[in-house]
């Protein structure tokens, strides 16, 4: 392979195939390299992808997706170490602004559909090292082949070892990542659409707060796909590594699993597949360096995933970032300079996009969230004050509202509004 | 069939996913480290299980089912952990994702 391409894109997830899909489109020669048998042999989605930021982005890309089903019910489900409330929300209606997805199958669809836009798509390959010459990136190492492109775009994913290779970025912090680990299950259709109440193609995501955790950051998740469920838990990698109870994580999934709200759910199901990944939820102040001489950064390379509590997104940050880092190497191309001087238009585009726009929004979040009494104290309470409006004793019953004020008193009022409160405004 | 979900162990979970040419030891402890107590932050973390504790008090790795997520070398830091991805082709194949 002696080739030269305009550009070498290191990954064929989702940035990847987005920055490959749109440099292909405006006619330039590019090269993606995937470790994997197929693009989305390594990747992993909790989860679903919400459409709306992106859709013009990819016209001709949605009406074929592989999506498994539209998320018309948002439910979140609040856990003591007793019991459980569950909350449904419906309103959504079709076309949906989320889709529950697997990984494996969208994105060798993207992948397809990349190579109709003309980009050579290579598999089973691993990027080794960077090719410098000039003082920038110039190309990748792959075994002993070298090869060569006006610009590198890493699009690797959460441990980045390019951009690490780049100078760009350093290895994780375990405060600022997330893992998630999760099966996938699979149950008759007809069985789970009664289960969850589902019409035709609807699906629903459930989110599990806090006995699940154990009192540690992080939460259980549910989505419907077709024929099956994907059900796992993202927790925080510091907590779970330094807060007490220690149990290690895949002994926290099994706990969360025999949870008889979560047994009840996939009884008759059929484990098919056990998978992992690390989640970037560092937010804005915890962000890769963009752009570099000759390279630019992507996706979850770049740590483009926000966890804003009531919604954890990634994957359309990591296609609009592709989008918009093949717009900076078009730019870089008109201005023949691929140094940062011209990529950094990159960041430029990116800061007038939805997506720096959300990352400075939601900035404060990761600190506002960094409160261990969202994942104990509130959903022991939320779960206490439904036992005692149920509740019929032996005798005569109390009146509603000296019951709850007696669970709430001064001393628990003044730290909700002084100390959480305070926190919560920045969501 | 209820039951057979409860009961599945890490092992058989780990058995319904796909590794090829898993030969190769992609992630290696640092020779020296193996008593480092960060270490053993990865028996914790590992969604795997991979890490264990031998009765000499060294942690120990094996690298038959690992999903390549990094939560280790994020836990435990590139000083103790020489982490690589498997090469091309190899390793965890995801069928669904």
């Amino acid at each position: 392979m002696d080739e030269r391409f305009d550009a070498i894109i290191v990954g064929g997830g989702l940035s990847g195939l987005a920055a490959a899909y749109t440099l292909a489109e405006a006619g330039q020669e590019v090269l993606l390299l995937e470790r994997g048998d197929y693009s989305g042999a390594k990747n992993i989605t909790g989860g679903r992808m919400y459409i709306r930021p992106i859709k013009d982005m990819f016209p001709d890309l949605w009406e074929k997706a592989p999506f498994e089903r539209g998320v018309a019910h948002e439910e979140v489900c609040v856990m003591s170490g007793s019991g459980s409330l569950l909350v449904r929300y419906s309103g959504e209606e079709a076309p949906y602004q989320s889709y529950s997805v697997m990984r494996a199958k969208f994105d060798k669809y993207f992948a397809k559909q990349a190579e109709r836009k003309g980009v050579s798509i290579v598999t089973k390959t691993r990027v080794d090292d960077l090719v410098w010459a000039d003082g920038k990136v110039a190309g990748v190492i792959v075994g002993d082949d070298e090869l060569r492109a006006d610009v590198v775009i890493a699009c690797d994913g959460v441990m980045s070892l390019i951009a690490e290779k780049a100078g760009l970025r350093k290895p994780g912090n375990p405060k600022h990542y997330a893992v998630g680990f999760k099966e996938i299950i699979e149950l008759d259709q007809e069985l789970l659409e009664a289960r969850f109440n589902l019409k035709d193609d609807q699906g629903v995501a459930r989110l599990f707060v806090g006995d699940v955790t154990k009192g540690k950051f992080g939460g259980g998740f549910l989505y419907t796909n077709k024929s099956s469920i994907s059900l796992g838990m993202v927790m925080g990698i510091s907590d779970l590594m330094n807060e007490e109870p220690m149990i290690p994580a895949p002994e926290m999934l099994e706990l969360f699993k025999k949870r008889p709200e979560v047994s009840a759910l996939i009884e008759e199901g059929q484990i098919v597949e056990y998978s992992a990944h690390v989640i970037p939820e560092g937010g804005y102040r915890h962000l890769s360096n963009l752009c570099g001489n000759g390279i630019l950064v992507c996706g979850d390379a770049a740590g483009f995933s926000i966890n804003s509590g009531m919604t954890v997104r990634g994957m359309e940050y990591a296609m609009g970032s592709g989008y918009y880092a093949a717009q900076a190497v078009l730019k870089a191309k008109e201005l023949k300079d691929f140094y940062c001087t011209g990529l950094s238009v990159y960041e430029k585009l990116l800061n007038d996009s939805f997506i720096m726009k959300d990352f400075k929004t939601f900035q404060d979040v990761p600190e506002a969230m960094d409160n261990k009494r969202l994942f104990t104290y509130y959903p022991e309470l939320a779960i206490n004050m439904m036992q005692k409006l149920y509740d019929i004793p032996d005798g005569p019953k109390d009146r509603i509202i000296p019951t709850v004020k007696g669970m709430l008193g001064f001393r628990e009022i003044w730290t909700i509004v002084t100390k959480d409160l305070r926190r919560m405004m920045k969501l | 069939m209820s039951e057979a979900i409860q009961v599945m162990g890490l092992k058989a979970k780990l058995g319904l996913d796909v590794f090829k040419n898993n030969d190769e030891f992609h992630i290696k402890i640092v020779a020296g480290c193996e008593k480092d107590p960060r270490l053993k932050k990865a028996i914790l973390v590992c969604p795997a299980g991979l890490y264990s504790e031998n009765s000499e008090g060294e942690v120990e790795l094996n690298q038959d089912g690992c999903l390549e997520c990094g939560t280790c070398r994020i836990a435990c830091g590139s000083d103790l952990l020489e982490w690589h991805y498997p090469s091309g082709g190899a390793g965890v194949q995801f069928r669904f994702g």
